[in-house]
């Protein structure tokens, strides 16, 4: 048991993965070259620039780039001019790597977009939004759902009836298209701070009933174990038996639920940002990074879908993570 | 039986009812209406409170919502402000297309996904199984906003496959049906490879259950091929559990294809949903949330019943 509980090295990779991008949206103001709205108007949709150390002539240099240089207005192509070498600076400026000559020849390690904006920095700062937006909905999530399904298993009888057929409810709603609809009350462009509570809140209540039925299965079947009547004759306040003793029980169950959600509400924000109902423009989040991408024939231009790269990585990483939430429960079984 | 089909068909009406109410009152309490989404600041003053007055968008909210409700009642869901033509014709034509696209790709991932898991849930690893694992583990982690995007992007590079609509301008040689089929593939694929993969996972899981009991131990040692141990006799105990999986798919199926319908551009009820919001078309925003509660608690009943039939310990 203890050998599958430490769990496969996949599973490792998946915490690996989700601690990569964790530590990205954090330290984004330092690893990302530039802000997220700097914009280099002669390199719309410039293709990565690829950090070198080796130049043409075959010897060896610290890391440098070549400049782009647009060679075709109308199909924006670039080609890279080989004659100069453009060093690359590390901790300059307050960043971990630039470019020596930032208005010339950008560091670009994902491209430009079709504004001359950065992509790489702004999928980091990108992440922060998105991952932080999906972290908080999930924590509400379970606060809610938590706080439902503890009170209706422990109440039984009609509470836990009205609170379940009200769970019942809203699972059943279509839930994208109650999302679209509560969005579109408010005007279409909102302030970053407005969107995020909105957001986070919408998405909250609409993951709350799969933590709360499942919850108030598991206080329903502790509630009559022997350990909580004892807690009871104790002198244990109905909070306090809830809360300290009960929904404990259910850790296990809510953590493997909020795993699952996470990667909903990534998807759910970036599907939002994509059909222009979520955060406006100049910010950047993985879904309005895809916006832009879509507005242009994204197949020219690959490096515009590294945030679906980067959710798919993000997705992979929780649910490889689960692989062994998953399996350490069942051999406890 | 019949009572509970009544019961739940009387909580389908509710819930349908319910949803379309709160989009429409949701939809008018938006700042702006289909007038100033419409015609911006072009208009003057009173022909834009003539246009209100037409489209009905002068009275209160409770006076429209009344209307509104009496008019539905009669099944007349009100007029499209946007496309000027009436929602109950509006809506079946875009639904009967959402329709399509559901039903084909939860063909496409059962056909897909069932024998694969039957595969890797039967046998005790090797390389198909790894294989089928990690594919599977792939596409579980793209959600149909990414293998859309994905399928669209490799669409797009090779030319193999159009990439927008549901059919082309000029109807090319093949016919109308060949012509469908090759737009429906992108779309299709990006909602029903999550799936298979979903359903590889659950398969695989029950049979992996049921090859451990004693009968199938039993059946072997009298002789039966292997073959025909685990496709007929395992597989048949295996199904329940899937079975089960159908009703919580048709959730995810209905948020999965508004994503894929919006990036290929396919003319279904997601599609709709969103131009009616933009517009401000409140009667439209309402009958299309009412259809998608409707496509949700027809799918719902529907797989309920299916389970009935497969697994009778389930019936109430």
């Amino acid at each position: 048991m203890n050998a599958r509980l430490k769990g496969s090295r996949y599973s490792r990779l998946g915490f690996a993965l989700v601690a990569i991008a964790f530590v990205a949206a954090v330290a984004a103001p330092g690893l990302a070259p530039h802000a997220i709205d700097d914009q280099f108007p002669g390199l719309l949709n410039a293709p990565p620039t690829l950090p070198h150390v080796q130049d043409d002539a075959g010897s060896w240099h610290a890391p440098f780039i070549y400049r782009w240089q647009l060679v075709n207005q109308l199909e924006q192509q670039y080609e890279a001019d080989r004659s100069a070498r453009v060093p690359l600076a590390w901790f300059s400026g307050g960043r971990l790597l630039g470019s020596t000559d930032d208005r010339r020849a950008p560091l670009l390690l994902l491209g430009a977009d079709s504004f001359g904006r950065d992509v790489f920095s702004r999928l980091l700062f990108g992440a922060r939004i998105s991952l932080s937006l999906a972290a908080v909905a999930a924590i509400g999530a379970m606060l809610i759902g938590a706080g439902i399904g503890g009170i209706a298993g422990y109440a039984g009888g009609m509470t836990d009836d009205v609170l379940m057929r009200a769970t019942d409810f809203v699972m059943v709603l279509p839930a994208m298209y109650v999302v679209l609809a509560l969005r579109a009350v408010l005007p279409p462009v909102l302030a970053p701070a407005v969107v995020f509570s909105l957001l986070a809140g919408i998405f909250a209540v609409v993951g709350a009933p799969f933590i709360a039925r499942g919850v108030r299965a598991i206080v329903r079947t502790e509630r009559g174990l022997d350990y909580a009547a004892a807690a009871q004759a104790l002198g244990a306040s109905d909070a306090r038996l809830l809360v300290r003793h009960l929904l404990p029980a259910a850790g296990g169950f809510i953590a493997v639920e909020m795993t699952l959600l996470v990667p909903a509400f990534i998807v759910a924000e970036a599907t939002l940002s994509y059909v222009g109902l979520g955060f406006p423009d100049p910010v950047a989040s993985w879904g309005t990074m895809l916006h832009d991408a879509a507005n242009i024939r994204f197949a020219d231009f690959p490096w515009l879908l590294s945030p679906a790269a980067a959710m798919f990585v993000v997705v992979l990483g929780l649910n490889l993570a689960l692989e062994r939430r998953a399996s350490g429960i069942e051999s406890l079984r | 039986m019949t009572k509970y089909l009544a019961r739940r068909l009387a909580f389908a009406v509710f819930l349908v009812i319910a949803v379309s109410s709160a989009s429409l009152v949701l939809a008018r309490l938006a700042p702006g209406d289909f007038v100033t989404a419409s015609q911006g600041g072009q208009m003057s003053r009173e022909a834009m409170e003539r246009a209100r007055a037409q489209y009905g968008l002068n009275k209160s909210l409770g006076a429209q919502y009344v209307d509104w409700i009496v008019a539905a009642a009669h099944l007349d869901f009100g007029q499209s402000l946007l496309y000027d033509r009436p929602v109950r014709d509006l809506i079946p034509e875009r639904a009967a297309n959402t329709a399509i696209l559901a039903l084909t790709a939860i063909v496409l991932a059962t056909l897909v996904g069932l024998p694969l898991g039957v595969i890797s849930g039967s046998r005790r690893g090797g390389a198909v199984v790894g294989a089928i694992r990690s594919a599977s583990l792939v596409l579980l982690s793209m959600p149909p906003l990414l293998t859309s995007l994905f399928l669209v992007f490799l669409a797009a590079r090779s030319g193999w496959l159009p990439v927008a609509g549901m059919r082309s301008a000029q109807l090319p040689a093949g016919g109308a049906l060949l012509d469908l089929i090759r737009h429906l593939v992108v779309p299709a694929a990006a909602i029903g490879l999550p799936l298979a993969a979903m359903l590889e996972r659950v398969q695989a899981q029950a049979m992996r259950e049921v090859v451990d009991q004693p009968f199938v131990l039993a059946t072997l040692a009298r002789g039966v091929p292997r073959a025909r141990v685990v496709w007929r006799d395992a597989l048949k105990p295996a199904l329940r559990p899937v079975a089960s999986v159908y009703g919580l798919i048709i959730g995810t199926l209905l948020s999965g294809s508004f994503a894929v319908e919006v990036i290929t551009a396919w003319p279904g009820l997601g599609n709709l949903m969103l131009n009616a919001l933009r517009a401000r078309d409140v009667y439209l925003v309402a009958g299309c949330a009412g259809a998608g509660a409707m496509f949700l608690a027809i799918g719902t009943l529907v797989s309920d019943l299916a389970l009935g039939l497969v697994d009778p310990r389930g019936r109430a």
